[in-house]
C-alpha cells in the first residue's frame, strides 16, 4: 500500500522515462491513480468521473518537459484542473443596497451552522458593520442559548425573541428580525436555521419558507469537511430546496482530505467562500483553492515542488 | 430516497441482466464506492466475489448479488456481541461515556439513550462533561427533563473530568442504575483535547471501570471516519460504536471499514433528532440498505 499519491504513482511509472509527448497509455495508467486517489479523499464517484475524462482530454498529447516526467506533468494539469474548479470566479459577500444585508445560513445537523454565525459576525464587526444574530433554529433543544452565547462571544447582538425547544415560528421570527434590525439600525442580518436533511421535505419547506420571509443577499451552505459521497445528494438537495448563493466548508482543523468541496462545486456550480477552521470565533479564514487542491490530491510539497517546475 | 435511486437504479440494471459482464461487476463496485466503503476495502471485496464466483460458477446477476450481500454479512459480523452494558454492579451504577468528532449527535445520542434506560424502568443520572461548547450543558439538561433524568454539570469552562467525577459520584450516592457522560465534540488531530478526554477516563475510573465507551460517527461521515476511529480507540479504547443520522441518504458504508479494522461493533443506530429515534443496529437492515434493498 503506498500512502500518498507521488508514492503511488512514481511506481506507476518506475519503468517510463519521460521524453516527447505523453502516450494514452502514460495518462491511462497516471488517470487510475488519480481516480482512487480522489476517491480516498472522499471526491464524489459521478464528479471523480467526469473530472478524470476531462483532464485526461487535456493531458492527450501533452508536452512532457525537461523538468517533469510524466505522471508530474499529469499532475500538474490535474492540480491546475483542481484549483481552476475550486478557485473559479471567486467573489466577495455581497452587500444589499439598502441595509440591511441578510445572510441567511443552511445545511446539515451539526454542520457548523451556529458557530459560523458568531464567526460572521464577529468578523463582519471587526469591519465596522453591526451585526445581527438572529435566532431561527427554535427545534433543536437549546439552539436558541447556544446562538445567545455565541453572539455574546463574539460581541454582537442577537435576536432571539422566542424560547425555541419547540416553541416559536421560525418563519416568523426571520420575518420580525427584519424590522427589527431597519428600527435599531444593524446592517447585517445573520439568519441560523434548524439543521435538516435533504430528505426531510417539510424542513426544507421550512427553510424556503425562511428564505421567502427575509430575501437573503447571501444563502450560505455550510457543509462538514469530513463528508463522503453524499455531499453531493446533499448539495443537489439543497440547492433545489432552499438554493444557495456560496458555501461554507467547516471542521478543515481536521485531517478530512475534504473532497466534498470539488463535489459540492462541481455538481453545484457555486463557489466556496470560507473556510471554517476551529472551534474558536476566530477560526474562520477565506478559502485558499490552491491549499485545498494540494489538500484532495493528499501532495502539497509535490505539488509546490512542480509548481516551480 | 434519492441515493436509494442512484444506487437501487444500477442494481435494477444489474438483475434484469442475464450473465455477469464487466458493467455488473462495475455496478457492484459502484454500489459499494458511494455508500462510503472505501476504495480499498470495495477492492478486496470484489475480489473475494470474482473468486467464489468462479469457484461456485455462479452465472446470474442475482446470484452474484446474494454473494455479495452474503461477504458484507460476514463483514459486518452478525455474530458480534452488541449488548450494551448499562446493567447497574452491586455497590455503582454502570458508567457510560459518548465520545466522538464535533456535531455527530452525542450529546442527543446520550439523551435518546436515557430514553431508553428510564422508559425501562432504570434510574439514570446524566454528567454534563461538556463544558466548551456554547450551552452544551443546557442541551443536555432539557434532554434530561425531557426523558426524566437528573443532569449533573459544573461551570462554563470547568474541568470535564472532575464534573464527570462528580457525575457518577452522584450516582452512586443516589444509587442509581446507569451513568451517562456526555463529552464535549473533539477531532481526532487535537492531542491536546484527546489528552484531556483520556484524562476524562482515567478519573471517572477511579469510581471503577468505565463500562462502555461509545463512539459517535455520523453516516454521512466519509473515509475520515476510520482514522478518527483508530485515535480515538487508542485514547479510550471504544466499547462500541453509535452510527447517526441514517435517517437520510448517507449510508454510513465507512463502519464497515472500521469495524474490521478494530473488531469494534456499530451497537446502535441514529435516526432521528427525536428521543424514541435510536435503534439497536442490525447488521442485515444495514447490508441491505447498503446495497439498496
Ligand atoms: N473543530 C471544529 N469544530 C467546529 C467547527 N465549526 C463548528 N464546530 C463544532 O461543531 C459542532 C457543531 O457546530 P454547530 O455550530 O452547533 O453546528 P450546527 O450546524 O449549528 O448544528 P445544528 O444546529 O445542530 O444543526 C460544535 O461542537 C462546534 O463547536 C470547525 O470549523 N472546526
Ligand atoms: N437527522 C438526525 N439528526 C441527528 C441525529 N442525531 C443527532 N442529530 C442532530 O445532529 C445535530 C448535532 O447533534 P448533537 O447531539 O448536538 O451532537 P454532538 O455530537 O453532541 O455535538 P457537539 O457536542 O457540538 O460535538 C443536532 O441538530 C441533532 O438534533 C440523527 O440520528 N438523525
Ligand atoms: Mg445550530
Ligand atoms: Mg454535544
Amino acid at each position: 500500500m503506498f500512502d500518498t499519491l507521488s508514492d503511488r504513482l512514481a511506481a506507476t511509472f518506475k519503468n517510463l522515462r519521460g521524453k516527447g509527448r505523453l502516450s494514452e497509455a502514460d495518462i491511462d495508467a497516471t488517470m487510475r491513480e488519480i481516480r482512487i486517489a480522489l476517491l480516498e479523499a472522499d471526491v464524489a464517484l459521478p464528479v471523480v468521473r467526469a473530472f478524470v475524462a476531462s483532464v485526461k482530454q487535456r493531458a492527450l498529447g501533452a508536452e512532457v518537459s525537461q523538468a517533469l516526467n510524466p505522471a508530474q506533468t499529469v499532475i500538474k494539469i490535474v492540480n491546475e484542473e483542481l484549483v481552476g474548479i475550486l478557485g473559479g470566479e471567486t467573489r466577495r459577500l455581497r452587500f444589499a443596497k439598502q441595509p440591511p444585508t441578510v445572510i441567511m445560513l443552511a445545511g446539515l445537523q451539526g454542520a457548523g451552522k451556529t458557530t459560523l454565525a458568531g464567526k460572521l459576525g464577529r468578523w463582519l464587526k471587526g469591519q465596522g458593520h453591526t451585526p445581527l444574530l438572529v435566532a431561527c433554529d427554535l427545534q433543536r433543544p437549546n439552539a436558541v442559548n447556544q446562538l445567545s452565547v455565541v453572539a455574546e462571544r463574539a460581541g454582537v447582538a442577537v435576536f432571539a425573541p422566542e424560547p425555541g425547544n419547540g416553541v416559536g415560528d421560525p418563519v416568523k421570527v426571520a420575518q420580525d428580525s427584519i424590522d427589527f434590525a431597519r428600527s435599531r439600525q444593524y446592517d447585517i442580518v445573520i439568519v441560523d436555521t434548524a439543521g435538516r436533511l435533504g430528505v426531510d421535505q417539510e424542513l426544507m419547506q421550512q427553510a424556503a419558507d425562511i428564505r421567502d420571509a427575509v430575501r437573503p443577499d447571501e444563502i450560505l451552505f455550510v457543509v462538514d469537511a469530513m463528508i463522503g459521497q453524499d455531499a453531493v445528494n446533499t448539495a443537489e438537495a439543497f440547492r433545489d430546496g432552499v438554493g444557495f448563493d456560496g458555501v461554507v466548508l467547516s471542521k478543515l482543523d481536521g485531517d478530512a482530505r475534504g473532497g466534498a468541496a470539488l463535489s459540492i462545486v462541481h455538481v453545484t456550480g457555486k463557489q466556496i467562500m470560507f473556510a471554517s477552521n476551529g472551534e474558536k470565533l476566530d477560526d474562520f479564514d477565506a478559502f485558499h483553492p490552491d491549499r485545498m487542491a494540494s489538500r484532495i490530491l493528499g501532495m502539497g510539497d509535490m505539488l509546490s515542488l512542480i509548481e516551480k517546475a | 430516497s434519492r441515493s436509494q435511486n442512484t444506487l437501487g437504479k444500477g442494481l435494477l440494471t444489474l438483475l434484469s441482466r442475464e450473465h455477469l459482464d464487466d458493467d455488473t461487476w462495475e455496478e457492484i463496485e459502484d454500489t459499494l464506492i458511494t455508500a462510503d466503503v472505501g476504495v480499498a476495502p470495495t477492492q478486496e471485496l470484489v475480489e473475494r466475489l470474482r473468486t467464489r464466483v468462479r469457484v461456485l460458477g455462479t452465472r446470474t446477476p442475482a446470484e452474484l448479488r446474494g454473494l455479495l450481500r452474503a461477504e458484507l454479512l460476514t463483514l459486518v459480523d452478525p455474530s458480534l456481541d452488541r449488548v450494551l452494558r448499562t446493567e447497574s454492579h452491586e455497590e455503582s451504577p454502570a458508567v457510560v461515556m459518548v465520545v466522538g468528532v464535533n456535531g455527530t449527535g452525542k450529546t442527543t445520542t446520550t439523551g435518546k439513550l436515557a430514553r431508553v434506560l428510564v422508559a425501562d424502568g432504570r434510574s439514570v443520572v446524566l454528567g454534563a462533561a461538556d463544558t466548551f461548547r456554547a450551552a452544551a450543558a443546557d442541551q443536555l439538561q432539557t434532554w434530561g427533563e425531557r426523558v426524566g433524568a437528573r443532569t449533573v454539570r459544573g461551570p462554563e469552562g470547568g474541568d470535564p473530568a472532575s464534573i464527570a467525577f462528580d457525575a457518577v459520584k452522584e450516582g452512586i450516592a443516589e444509587g442509581a442504575d446507569t451513568v451517562l457522560i456526555d463529552t464535549a465534540g473533539r477531532l481526532h488531530t487535537k492531542t491536546g483535547l484527546m489528552d484531556e478526554l483520556g484524562k476524562v477516563k482515567r478519573v471517572v475510573e477511579k469510581h471503577g471501570p468505565v463500562d462502555e465507551v461509545l463512539l459517535v460517527l455520523d453516516a454521512t461521515t466519509g473515509q475520515n471516519g476510520l482514522v478518527q476511529a483508530r485515535v480515538f480507540a487508542e485514547v479510550v479504547d471504544i466499547t462500541g460504536i453509535v452510527l447517526t443520522k441514517l435517517d437520510g441518504t448517507a449510508k454510513g458504508g465507512i463502519v464497515i471499514a472500521v469495524q474490521r479494522e478494530l473488531g469494534v461493533p456499530v451497537k446502535l443506530i441514529g435516526l432521528g433528532e427525536g428521543a424514541d429515534d435510536l435503534a439497536p443496529f442490525e447488521p442485515e437492515a444495514f447490508v441491505d440498505a447498503l446495497i439498496g434493498e
